[in-house]
């Protein structure tokens, strides 16, 4: 680290560790999220994860892992509720995802000012990122690449045709649980880096981006990952440069990455 | 007698106070064609996720033989367009045996879309596909939720005589949904009517003429003047007019 600190500031290398760490990760769940068209799941997880800060602070736990048990929890609530299907997905995923948000933010207005940096939480506050995040993001990272690669073939199957799945004896309740607790996961992890109001923008941009390059499932999700860590430097870079948040410019380059990708003929 | 490989007795469903299934029997052995046909909202797919396990009946019993290996093709494959999917890696979620997808392919006269996006398959070829990921199980019982959608009448003779081959080959028990009894008529060996119970139920010749398919599907479906093609995607009644050139490709929405 030390020697890196000669050309480039410790600070900078820090967020760009900590993005790529959330990046690699998002690439193939995002993946998932995609084509399981999940995105509204993932941002009612990423909203709820304001209230675990609140809760963390409330209980005078530590906010990471407050968010961690709230996202997961809320990951096991929605599983449970989408079984039962009383009311349509999306208006529940509407329901609880401003809701909780709302709750969120109310809690952390009761708190003194000095103790709480909203925008931080909303936007992400990369710039701020230690050496002890970087670890804990490489960590998380790394566990739920490992989950994924496990449970790779099956998740597969489920996405492609669940009743197909659970017919070839997948287990399918099982698998879609695992996924959903895999992204409560990285929702905790990534609030770090984009803050809870972009988190989805991470999972599904490098995703969709990388869709029109690829023909296979794993090529998407390994060019996702891929796409996603130009993005967080790109935006790192311009956030050094220009000045501006580094959470929103990291969104905004991934966006600009999709934005190119449309000029190309989408491959089969 | 060959022995059996499902049984199902005294079936029952009930949907928001809506009768799906009432005191249905079905049997299946091994190496027999048993198809399944009845009008739209007869209940077939019902019967067919009960038999599976996919459902649980409401009351009634089901009994698989123990380890038994189902191949399954569902009735509708939608495969989100943003998941880049090829016909192989589609098939290797079944078996990852390259040589086994190959054969499976060939069976079903569709070799040479190994390296297809799924995506750009017609619907004759997806459900051959569909059909080869099913036997990629080795299965002891194939079940085929309307097998012909979306395929032209020529390709669904066809598809009916791979069918019947596939049996004669594999020696598994083939329960399948059917709308159309005539075109099925030579590819099974026991037809049952359902509609919500079960009709009847026989030798597809029999089933034929008897009162109570007549009643269910109507003059028109007597043999000679049965119409062959359906729109699928909206209730019929077959009292509608004769189509003199019966044929053509239907896709769905």
């Amino acid at each position: 680290m030390a020697g890196a600190s000669t050309t480039v500031p410790d600070f900078l290398l820090h967020a760009l560790l900590a993005g790529i760490g959330v990046a690699l990760v998002a690439g193939p769940l995002g993946s998932f999220a995609v084509w399981r068209r999940m995105a509204y799941f993932g941002d009612t997880l990423a909203h709820s994860a304001l209230m675990g800060v609140a809760f963390g602070l409330l209980l005078s736990i530590n906010t990471g892992v407050a968010v961690t048990l709230g996202c997961l929890l809320l990951a096991l609530i929605l599983v449970l509720l989408q079984q039962n299907r009383f009311i349509a997905t999306d208006t529940l995923l509407g329901i609880l995802s401003h809701s909780t948000l709302a709750l969120g933010l109310v809690c952390v207005s009761l708190f003194d000012d000095t103790r709480i940096d909203l925008t931080a939480y909303l936007f992400g506050d990369l710039l701020a990122t230690n050496l002890t995040d970087v670890v804990t993001i490489f960590t998380v990272s790394a566990l739920v690449l490992l989950a994924l690669g496990l449970l790779w073939r099956p998740l597969l199957a489920i996405t492609v045709h669940e009743e197909l799945a659970r017919v070839e004896g997948v287990p399918v309740t099982l698998v879609r649980t695992a996924l959903m607790l895999l992204m409560a996961l990285v929702i905790a992890i990534a609030m770090k880096v984009v803050g809870v109001l972009l988190i989805t923008a991470l999972l599904i941009i490098p995703a969709a981006a990388s869709r029109r390059l690829t023909r296979t499932p794993e090529q998407m999700a390994a060019g996702a990952s891929l796409l996603g860590c130009v993005a967080v430097a790109a935006g790192l870079l311009a956030s050094f440069y220009w000045d501006t948040p580094a959470g929103p410019s990291v969104v905004l380059s991934a966006g600009a990455l999709f934005l190119l990708t449309l000029l190309r003929k989408q491959a089969a | 007698m060959p022995e059996p490989l499902l049984r199902a007795s005294g079936v029952c469903l009930e949907r928001g106070g809506r009768k799906l299934l009432h005191n249905v029997d079905l049997q299946l052995r091994q190496g027999e064609i048993v198809t399944l046909i009845g009008p739209n909202g007869a209940g077939k797919t019902t019967l067919v996720r009960v038999v599976l396990g996919l459902v649980r009946p409401g009351s009634g019993e089901v009994w698989r033989r123990a380890g038994l290996r189902i191949g399954y093709m569902p009735q509708r494959m939608h495969i989100d367009p943003s998941l880049p999917l090829t016909v192989r890696r589609f098939l290797s979620l079944a078996s990852t045996d390259i040589n086994a997808m190959r054969a499976a392919l060939r069976r079903t006269g569709v070799e040479d879309l190994l390296e297809n996006p799924m995506h750009s398959l017609s619907g004759g070829e997806t459900q051959r596909v569909l059909l080869a990921r099913a036997l990629l199980r080795r299965p002891q019982l194939l079940v085929l939720d309307e097998p012909v959608q979306g395929v032209d009448v020529g390709g669904q003779a066809d598809f009916y005589q791979t069918i019947s081959k596939l049996r004669d080959q594999l020696q598994c028990g083939v329960l399948m949904i059917s709308h159309d009894l005539h075109l099925v008529m030579a590819a099974t060996d026991t037809v049952v009517c359902l509609n919500q119970h079960v009709c009847c139920q026989g030798h597809p010749q029999s089933v034929a003429s008897h009162p109570a398919y007549l009643e269910l599907f109507g003059k028109s479906a007597q043999p000679g003047i049965a119409l062959y093609t359906h729109h699928h995607d909206h209730s019929h009644d077959l009292h509608g007019d004769v189509m003199p050139d019966g044929g053509g490709e239907h896709h769905r929405a």
